[in-house]
């Protein structure tokens, strides 16, 4: 597997920011086999302003490992200008996309571009996104996302999120940020621990475990307004939050009732409903992407293993059969892989299962892997290792080939949330 | 923040010529609105004075932590005297609570551990009512691996992270908690 070893620093003032405003790093470590070879022309129009769009999207492009940049020279290419596309397709690029950056009467802007496909000699399509002149980079998300989908058949998860927590002296710092780990936003500071960070199918909420009452309690935060309130706080430990796909329900795993068991609980914390029914840990639920099932961590066989039930309780299959210790269950959006960490010879690694061969794949070689967590398109997983010593976020193809490390200067990074697609 | 994009439109296949205007943006409607974040500080809690007997470094009661051994869930004989001198406490002070903190090293899942030291802060409090404090002056919780008391990353450190905390809160509010 060729490994490719580039850097892309995507933000230049890393080393003189303070850690509530520092950005996250991104290093790409490997990329696919076959990559096709694309050129994004120099964006037309207002020249500092096209150049955060155009940046935005090669950026984005190459970082997904799926993409090659062909040089398409300094020349800025609007979307209406003659291309001739044999040309392109000389230099090596199979697609071009061109486009312009137009300041709109009432100050918006208007980012419009074409796409070619070089070897069939047609475009593709296009598109216009209006924006404002402080989210130029959000619209080149948009753009990748489109030039991604018509390229790949598959969706772009470049317009999506991130969440994940900073541990920086005694502070810890929940922070929101841009896939590619811009314009990072503390959401939540504390200084006690803050873990188990998930999006609302939506969105626009998070829930997680805070231990600012000395304790493990859940809480659900509107991100928007900064609104939140506490899902569970029984007597014992609160912990392990999963929304149900439908953004009503989540299980939780509570010790009110002696060892910790999986509940199901509505999001204004009433309703509750025992699940799992073990004398042992029954911990890390997560939904199928239809919620009809629940994988879950158990000892109930002696070692930690990973099983399955089903959304409403009863009976257990296990699932994980090699090794003394499978745990952090997190099946794909698309349904078809389930993430989980191995113990292997005293390393944590990260692996995958397909679920209808059960065939398992170690996708790292690392120490200690923790909290997979599925892009919304299901080709990527982001997780929390170790290197040096501190915590980074590291993020791998299913297929192990690509990967990337996200780290921050200074601080800890650690349990990492990928967000749904943006509607 | 405001709303951030709107993506007006998206047009439709166009097939041979490159010269072909892009399509009207005046026909699309928004179809996103992504918000921001609105920074939240969390509150925490005091802790405040409590009687002197219970931190009074000559007095058994100051002692706080139990420790255990790898992959062990029981209370180690060596802490039967700790363990019975906060009982009788208890027992004498009915209207005294406590909150038993259970906590594992790093090695594994967070959650996973969190369920671990769980039966850790269980094991603690099972003694103590069987000793006979009443079940709910007594909360047992965890806190994983995510409060180590040596933050060292070795079998020294480990070995002091695999413990119980005890702390008190006194009936009129004053306390550890």
């Amino acid at each position: 597997m060729p490994q490719i070893v580039r850097k892309i620093l995507l933000s230049l003032a890393l080393l003189a920011v303070t850690v509530a405003n520092a950005q996250l790093s991104i290093e790409i470590t490997g990329a696919g086999a076959n990559r096709i070879p694309v050129a994004i022309a120099n964006f037309a129009g207002d020249a500092a302003a096209a150049q955060i769009i155009t940046t935005t999207v090669r950026a984005d492009l190459e970082r997904s490992g799926l993409f090659k940049m062909v040089d398409p020279g300094n020349t800025p290419l609007d979307e209406n200008t003659q291309v001739f596309l044999g040309d392109w397709k000389a230099r090596g690029a199979d697609a071009l996309a061109a486009g312009s950056l137009v300041r709109g009467a009432d100050g918006r802007m208007e980012a419009r571009f074409r796409l070619y496909d070089t070897q069939k000699q047609v475009a593709l399509g296009g598109a216009v996104f209006v924006t404002g002149s402080t989210q130029l980079r959000a619209a080149g998300h948009r753009i990748a996302d489109y030039i991604y989908e018509k390229l790949t058949g598959e969706r772009g998860v470049f317009s999506t999120r991130i969440a994940y927590v900073i541990k920086s002296g005694n502070q810890f710092l929940l922070q929101i940020a841009d896939a590619d780990g811009q314009g990072a936003a503390t959401a939540l500071s504390s200084a006690e621990p803050i873990i188990s960070p998930v999006w609302s199918p939506d969105g626009s909420k998070l829930a997680y475990v805070s231990f600012e009452k000395k304790k493990p309690v859940i809480y659900i935060h509107s991100l928007a307004s900064g609104q939140r309130h506490v899902v569970a706080n029984f007597k014992g430990s609160n912990s392990a939050p999963a929304w149900a796909p439908d953004g009503k329900r989540l299980a939780v795993v509570l010790s009110k009732d002696g060892n910790s068991q999986i509940y199901a609980v509505n999001a204004d914390g009433t309703g509750l409903q025992r699940l799992s029914q073990s004398a042992g840990i029954d911990t890390e639920p997560r939904y199928s992407p239809d919620g009809g099932t629940i994988y879950f961590t158990s000892d109930r066989g002696g070692s930690p293993q990973i099983y399955r039930m089903g959304a409403n309780g009863g009976d257990a299959q296990r699932v994980t059969f090699d090794g003394s210790y499978n745990v952090s269950p997190r099946p794909s959006p698309d349904g078809k892989t389930l993430a989980f960490i191995a113990r292997r010879d005293g390393r944590f690694q990260l692996s995958v299962m397909d679920l209808a061969s059960r065939q398992v794949q170690v996708l790292t070689d690392s120490q200690k892997d923790e909290s997979p967590s599925f892009a919304p398109n299901s080709r990527m997983i982001l997780f929390a290792t170790e290197i040096g010593g501190r915590g980074v976020l590291s993020a791998v193809s299913s297929d192990g080939r690509i990967k990337q490390r996200l780290s921050i200067a200074g601080g800890d990074v650690r349990e990492p949330a990928w967000g749904p697609f943006i509607q | 923040m405001k709303k951030l994009l709107i993506p007006a439109l998206l047009s439709a296949l166009i097939l041979g010529c490159s010269s072909t205007p892009v399509p009207d943006e005046n026909a699309g409607a928004p179809v996103e609105s992504r918000s921001g974040v609105t920074p939240v500080t969390a509150g925490g809690l005091d802790a405040r004075g409590l009687p002197r007997e219970l931190s009074d470094p000559k007095s058994v009661l100051s002692q706080r932590s139990i420790y255990f051994d790898l992959d062990k869930y029981d209370v180690k004989d060596e802490y039967r005297d700790l363990v019975a001198a906060h009982a009788k406490y208890l027992v004498s002070h009915r209207d005294f609570k406590i909150l038993i903190q259970g906590n594992t090293d790093e090695r594994g899942s967070r959650e996973y551990n969190l369920s671990l030291g769980q039966k850790r802060s269980d094991a603690v409090k099972r003694s103590l009512v069987v000793l006979g404090a009443k079940e709910d002056q007594v909360e047992s919780v965890s806190l994983g691996e995510e409060k180590p008391k040596n933050p060292g990353h070795d079998e020294l450190a480990w070995s002091e992270n695999r413990r119980a905390d005890i702390l008190y809160r006194a009936p009129d509010g004053r306390g550890e908690f």
